[in-house]
């Protein structure tokens, strides 16, 4: 990672030429969005609130909306109803041209005729900047991307993680208001994913610049968001701080795409928070060690209950070699006391909306 | 028996047999090379070294004599300025309507899309006795193009229409549109998007395109002799002025400028070709 960690001294200069930190007002909003392609309803009346210089993910399954949201607030797609704002001005119907965003692709979408400089450069350019500025914000950006030096090259030569490195300075370089990213990582191999993951993240909490991120991986949303915007069939189903859309899940919904799950008496719990006891105790359900998995630093255990329904339970290592646990075991397993556990089907309006609309 | 300190006997290890056995990856192997070597020898090289014998079977002082006989020299600069000219409105009316064809959704569209390729099933002589109906003496429209340039153009424009709209076609539907939005997203007008973004992507076909379209006009012959009309030093074009030599028993004289044609056409082509591949090597390198 050292390699590509941006210096103090260049993010400071980014920073100064952004207009991006405004902190305490919101940079992006989204009022009953709604967008239909033919029969199918893609967006169902979303509302969201970005504040000005956090990093927010959405995120949920495959079709679940989340590339046609962002791509809305870019304005790379017009909604059949609602309004977007950035920066306090409605743009629903402004073209992206005008927006002052940053727009990241999947898969780059680099220039491929262009040399990383002209790619990079490519924005200032047609605002008619002079050479010369262009060009020291060109090194700049290079520098912070941690591709300095490959000014020449051409993005066939690029690794990439390399291309995304600068297909994201490409896009700071026009000092976007907001920086807009459809699963950026999401062709790359796990090891430069979870290294750009970080990166990304240290770049954006000192730069301030407002970022939007588009991701179907609940792990990638957890680590790097401050909020976290839970998207399926077209639906806001739940937006908070990752501890709140993991801790206290909106419905099933919520807490199964978030994480894994067990199922106790019909209703659902995280597997970490199971109690496991060899004694009979209050509340608690009987059930039979079916497997005990030595996952390292965790160990899982398979269980089922007097229905043949099977569950698991993740416990600490000291915990499983102080139960013995062996297979076949009569054990006893209830929720922790902490747990709120979710009634199935308990589709309540998503808590985290009312507390940040504007 | 003297003791052998010589090295054994180096056994070509089963890799490298097999390495050398076998072609690159991607390769025909040389059956395919031999295949591809013969069938251009006898469907190319073979008929264009005869035309080049026949050309120079005087000696080059005939050659020269040939090709700077004014009535030559004036058929192959109306032949060159005319196919010049509809090669430029090819490429641009050429990319024009690959656009439409990709980018536009209107009914008829897959008719219209089948329609590109016909000239070419049309007899060139066909093609040249409608045009002449249809925009000589007894124009319907009053529009009289007979024994003029623009009648030429027309003719070529006719019989070239699908070189470039074919070429650029698939290289259009294969550019990536998240390429052009995030030109956009970074500020670029439409037209900024088109000349910086799309048009040298689409280089290296437009201008391929262009090179068979300006080959195919330089030696076309049936489509331009009605409406041409063969007027010499006006409309004759080489190929007519090749004919006219061949009817008087002159053939050395029709193969020089023949061969003045082929040297014209196979220096466009590597010109184009070597600008065009310019470009596309930058994008397909280390892909
Ligand atoms: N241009 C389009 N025409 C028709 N349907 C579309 C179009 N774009 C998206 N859709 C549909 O809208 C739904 C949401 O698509 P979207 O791309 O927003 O999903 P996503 O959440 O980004 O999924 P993924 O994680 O697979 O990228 C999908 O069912 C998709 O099929
Ligand atoms: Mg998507």
């Amino acid at each position: 990672m050292t390699d590509i960690a941006p210096s103090a001294d260049a993010l400071h200069a980014l920073v100064e030429g952004s207009g991006a930190i405004n902190v305490g007002s919101h940079a992006i909003e989204v009022h009953g969005l709604e967008k239909h392609y033919g029969d199918y309803h893609a967006l169902r009346d979303i509302n969201l609130t970005i504040p000005s210089g956090s990093l927010t993910a959405l995120l949920g399954p495959s079709g679940s909306g989340k590339s046609t949201l962002l791509r809305a607030i870019a304005g790379l797609e017009v909604p059949d109803g609602g309004t977007v704002i950035i920066g306090g001005s409605d743009v629903t119907y402004v073209p992206p041209q005008e927006r002052e965003i940053g727009f990241v692709f999947q898969h780059y979408a680099a220039f491929k005729h262009m040399t990383v400089r002209d790619n990079v450069g490519f924005g200032p350019s047609i605002r008619k900047q002079p050479k010369a500025e262009i060009a020291k914000r060109v090194d700049e950006l290079l520098e912070i991307v941690g591709l300095g030096g490959y000014q020449e090259r051409y993005p066939s030569q690029l690794s990439g993680g390399q291309r995304q490195r600068m297909a994201l300075a490409r896009a700071l370089a026009v000092h976007p208001k907001v920086l807009l990213l459809d699963e950026p990582f999401g062709a790359l191999d796990a090891k430069v994913r979870d290294d750009l993951r970080q990166w990304l993240r240290q770049l954006q909490s000192e730069t301030g610049v407002t970022t939007v991120l588009v991701t179907h991986d609940q792990e990638e949303a957890l680590d790097v968001a401050d909020h976290i915007a839970v998207l399926n069939e077209g639906r806001i189903e739940q937006w908070g701080s990752p501890r709140e859309v993991y801790e206290t899940p909106a419905n099933t919904f919520v807490m199964s795409f978030l994480g894994p799950t067990a199922k106790l008496r019909g209703e659902l719990v995280r597997p970490h928070d199971l109690v496991l006891s060899k004694r009979q105790i209050d509340d608690a359900v009987p059930v039979t060690v079916e497997r005990v998995v030595h996952l390292g630093f965790e160990v899982r255990v398979e269980l089922r209950d007097g229905e043949s329904t099977d569950l698991s339970a993740q416990i600490t290592r000291g915990e499983a070699s102080r139960l013995e646990l062996a297979v076949g075991d009569q054990i006893y397993v209830r929720p922790g006391l902490h747990v709120d556990p979710v009634a199935p089907d308990s589709a309540q309006p998503a808590p985290g909306l009312e507390k940040t609309s504007a | 028996m003297a003791v052998s300190t010589a090295k054994p006997p180096r056994v070509p290890s089963s890799s490298a047999k097999r390495r050398a056995g076998r072609s690159a990856p991607g390769g025909v192997g040389p059956g395919g090379l031999g295949i591809a070597t013969l069938w251009l020898s006898v469907i190319v090289l073979l008929p264009l070294a005869a035309v080049t014998a026949k050309a120079f079977e005087n000696g080059p002082g005939e050659f020269v004599d040939a090709i700077n006989a004014p009535a030559a020299r004036a058929a192959l600069l109306v032949t060159l300025g005319v196919s010049l000219v509809v090669t430029v409105i090819n490429v641009v009316l050429g990319t024009l309507i690959a656009w439409v064809l990709v980018r536009d959704e209107f009914r008829g569209k897959r008719i219209v899309n089948a329609l590109i390729d016909l000239p070419f099933a049309l007899p060139t002589i066909v093609a040249s006795i409608v045009l002449l109906s249809l925009y000589g003496p007894q124009s319907p429209f009053d529009i009289h193009l007979n024994a003029t340039r623009p009648g030429l153009v027309v003719a070529l424009l006719f019989v070239t229409l699908p070189f470039v709209v074919r070429s650029v076609q698939p290289v259009l539907i294969e550019i990536d549109r998240e390429v052009e939005e995030a030109a956009a997203s970074l500020g670029a007008s439409n037209r900024t998007i088109f000349l910086k973004i799309i048009l040298p992507t689409l280089a290296p076909a437009v201008l391929g395109g262009a090179g068979l379209a300006f080959t195919r006009a330089i030696g076309e012959y049936g489509s331009v002799v009605l409406i041409g009309g063969g007027i010499p030093r006006e409309t004759e074009v080489a190929s007519q002025y090749i004919q006219k030599q061949f009817e008087i028993d002159r053939f050395a004289n029709g193969a020089a400028i023949s061969v003045a044609l082929l040297i014209i056409a196979f220096v466009v082509l590597l010109g184009l070709r070597l600008v065009g591949s310019r470009a596309a090597r930058r994008e397909e390198a280390a892909r």
